[in-house]
């Protein structure tokens, strides 16, 4: 007699042992520390707290090791550690115009009142193998720079000047709190807060795929990058029992402000209109494909039409989210078989009615 | 803030039932409110759940918000208590709650579900939580939700009976065999999930109460008990549900949902139910039957 299938239960515990041993690797090898992850995977651990939605480098490295370097799995332990901790209170908006700044370049100007800082980046190194690192390779000695960057930084946006060429953005009217999309769904169509808090989590691929579109004319208006920087800022809080701000500690910002051109339309002159893009530790391509998007989904109010999906705004902030994507993706893993039941029936109920309908249609032509 | 509440056996470094009490409180308003507008559609601050998403967060929230330690719960995936997800989600509440479970439809309290209704009615102390992939009936027809929001509002559901109407053209039949849209209290059109439509008709009147969580999508919504659900038709062509022509090959029935089993390489199949604690039911009954003679 048949016996129906049993043992989800074994099977479970069983495959979590199997994948802590895949984890784990060859036992030869030392074991990796996070504190390792942390000091030597910086780009990882950004993405992995932006994705995560949780500034936190010690979590996001142990995310990296427990998820063997999976990305998107280890952005979903950080949301779903972040969804147990308790809200206490929010900071103050962070300020990057007093950022300290690693990095700040702007492509718009040739220089600037606090001029091009390059800082670290890969931009200019030639993507060939330095084979010296598989054996630990010995550091280039740091150049110091022969004077200190300059004490104030202003963003470029805030230097253009009164001439009204560049769009301006103010808070709106009443400078209210901006909405919490992890606290209350998003609704549409969406305010910019919402837009831009979904973009910040967005995944950097999903975000990329879609500014390069824009550029290539799926949606087209030229981007400038007015600038990015990057660096470190105060996080300042008052909490309730003292009354007074305190400054709870620095984090990694990568800010980017790109500016594009408008054409105007007949009530607006035109002027320049601007995208933008913030993202936690070194993600400048993060940040400028966030730029790049939220300008193009400024359209609605531009009067600009959405007929590429970057301008779609469903589109872009539904699809984004790469832990609700890849859970939804991924649970076509889980059994459907009763669904196909349904469909194999109704299936073969159909060819069945389809046969006996020609097989008449014959016997009637039949002579 | 809120204190922890532990209870033994729970989890101690989370909170009694995962959520925190203010946001359990969250989804609970947002379920009143669902039960006082049978069928809408409500949004609700989902949260991330440990579990992914697609994979029963929304009804895994609901069932966080209403599990007490009095409560029995009991999860089942395609009718099934031992499907691999089923096991993992009862496993996630026993380890955070530290309370009951079961395998029996009629110890359970509340009964998680995704995919099917147990074929033994249930009662008016017994809840039942859906997992609900898209909780929008109107998702394929409209993209947008601000559309298909206003079409709710509006109540313009033309565009469904027109789908349904082409389907009949094509192929003679509605060709929606799971996930069949239902009209609650004659008011939304509501999605009953990928139920078979088999099921579509142990949701009218009901007595037991019918919660709806799309985690992903951040709804919830509701059929009170003893609401009218209506499976979407016409006149001349009527609803009807899935038969089968041979019974389970386990236990004889011939009333309810069965799957299809594959038993060897050349394609011959048997077909068993899909409720597996039913057909465990009808056999112990069958087992005690022949003893007593």
């Amino acid at each position: 007699m048949y016996v129906a299938v049993k043992g989800g239960e074994a099977a479970i515990d069983a495959t979590h042992g199997l994948i802590a041993q895949e984890r784990r690797g060859d036992p030869a090898t030392p074991e990796l520390q996070t504190r390792q992850i942390r000091e030597q995977m910086k780009l990882a651990i950004a993405r992995v707290m932006n994705e995560g939605s949780l500034y936190d480098e010690d979590l996001a490295a142990l995310a990296l090791k427990q998820s063997q370097g999976d990305s998107v799995e280890a952005a979903f332990l950080m949301r779903a550690y972040r969804t147990t901790l308790p809200r206490f209170g929010s900071s103050r908006p962070v300020d990057t115009g007093a950022m300290a700044i690693r990095r700040r370049i702007s492509a718009t100007f040739k220089d600037l009142p606090g001029g091009q800082v390059l800082g670290p980046t890969y931009d200019y190194t030639h993507r060939l193998f330095d084979f010296a690192l598989e054996e630990g390779g010995a550091q280039a000695p740091l150049q110091m720079a022969q004077e200190p960057l300059a004490a104030t930084m202003p963003r470029v946006p805030d230097i253009l000047g009164d001439e009204g060429l560049l769009e301006a953005e103010e808070a709106p009217a009443g400078d209210p709190s901006p909405a919490d999309i992890t606290r209350d769904p998003a609704e549409f169509p969406a305010d910019r807060d919402v837009r831009l808090q979904m973009l910040s989590r967005g995944d950097e691929g999903f975000l990329l795929g879609l500014a390069y579109s824009v550029q290539r004319g799926f949606g087209g208006n030229h981007p400038f990058a007015g600038e990015i920087r990057m660096g470190e800022v105060s996080v300042l809080y008052t909490p309730e029992e003292l009354g007074f701000e305190i400054d709870i500690g620095d984090i990694t910002l990568t800010e980017c402000q790109m500016i594009n051109q408008f054409k105007g339309s007949q009530e607006a002159p035109p002027q320049f209109t601007r995208g933008y893009g913030f993202a936690f530790g070194h993600s400048e391509r993060k940040a400028m494909s966030m730029a790049i998007v939220d300008r193009a989904l400024k359209g609605r109010d531009l009067g600009e039409g959405a007929e590429f999906p970057a301008q779609q705004e469903e589109f872009v902030l539904y699809h984004c989210d790469m832990i609700e994507a890849s859970g939804f993706v991924e649970h076509l893993k889980l059994p459907h078989y009763v669904d196909f039941q349904g469909e194999l029936e109704l299936v073969r109920k159909i060819r069945q009615e389809q046969a006996e309908r020609k097989q008449r249609v014959a016997a009637e032509q039949a002579p | 803030m809120t204190e922890a509440q532990t209870i033994s056996g729970a989890d101690p470094h989370y909170n009694y039932g995962y959520l925190d009490e203010q946001t359990k409180r969250m989804v609970r308003r947002a379920l009143l409110k669902a039960v006082a507008i049978p069928g809408y559609q409500v949004p609700f601050g989902s949260r991330e759940m440990p579990l992914a998403r697609g994979w029963g967060t929304g009804g895994i929230q609901i069932t966080a918000a209403l599990v007490g330690p009095a409560d029995c719960l009991k999860v089942i995936d395609q009718g099934a208590d031992d499907t691999t997800n089923a096991v993992s989600i009862r496993n996630f509440f026993a380890r955070v709650t530290g309370g009951r479970t079961t395998q029996k439809t009629a110890e359970a309290t509340i009964i998680q579900t995704r995919h099917r209704i147990p074929e033994k009615p249930l009662r008016a102390d017994q809840i039942l939580v859906y997992q609900v992939p898209q909780p929008e009936p109107l998702r394929k027809l409209e993209p947008s939700e601000v559309e298909t929001r206003n079409m709710h509002a509006w109540e313009e559901y033309g565009l469904m009976q027109v789908r349904l109407y082409e389907d009949i053209a094509r192929f003679g039949h509605v060709a929606t065999t799971y996930a069949y849209p239902v009209m609650v209290n004659e008011r939304y059109i509501a999605s009953p999930t990928p139920i078979p439509k088999f099921d579509n008709p142990k949701m009218d009147m009901m007595p037991a109460l019918q919660l709806f969580g799309a985690g992903r999508e951040k709804r919830v919504y509701a059929i009170p008990p003893f609401t009218r659900v209506r499976s979407l038709d016409f006149e001349d062509h009527p609803f009807t549900v899935q038969s089968w022509d041979k019974p389970c090959e386990i236990c004889g029935s011939r009333l309810s949902y069965l799957d299809e089993v594959i038993v060897d390489d050349h394609g011959a199949r048997i077909f068993v139910c899909s409720d597996t604690d039913y057909c465990e039911d009808r056999r112990a009954d069958a087992a005690s039957l022949g003893e007593g003679a």
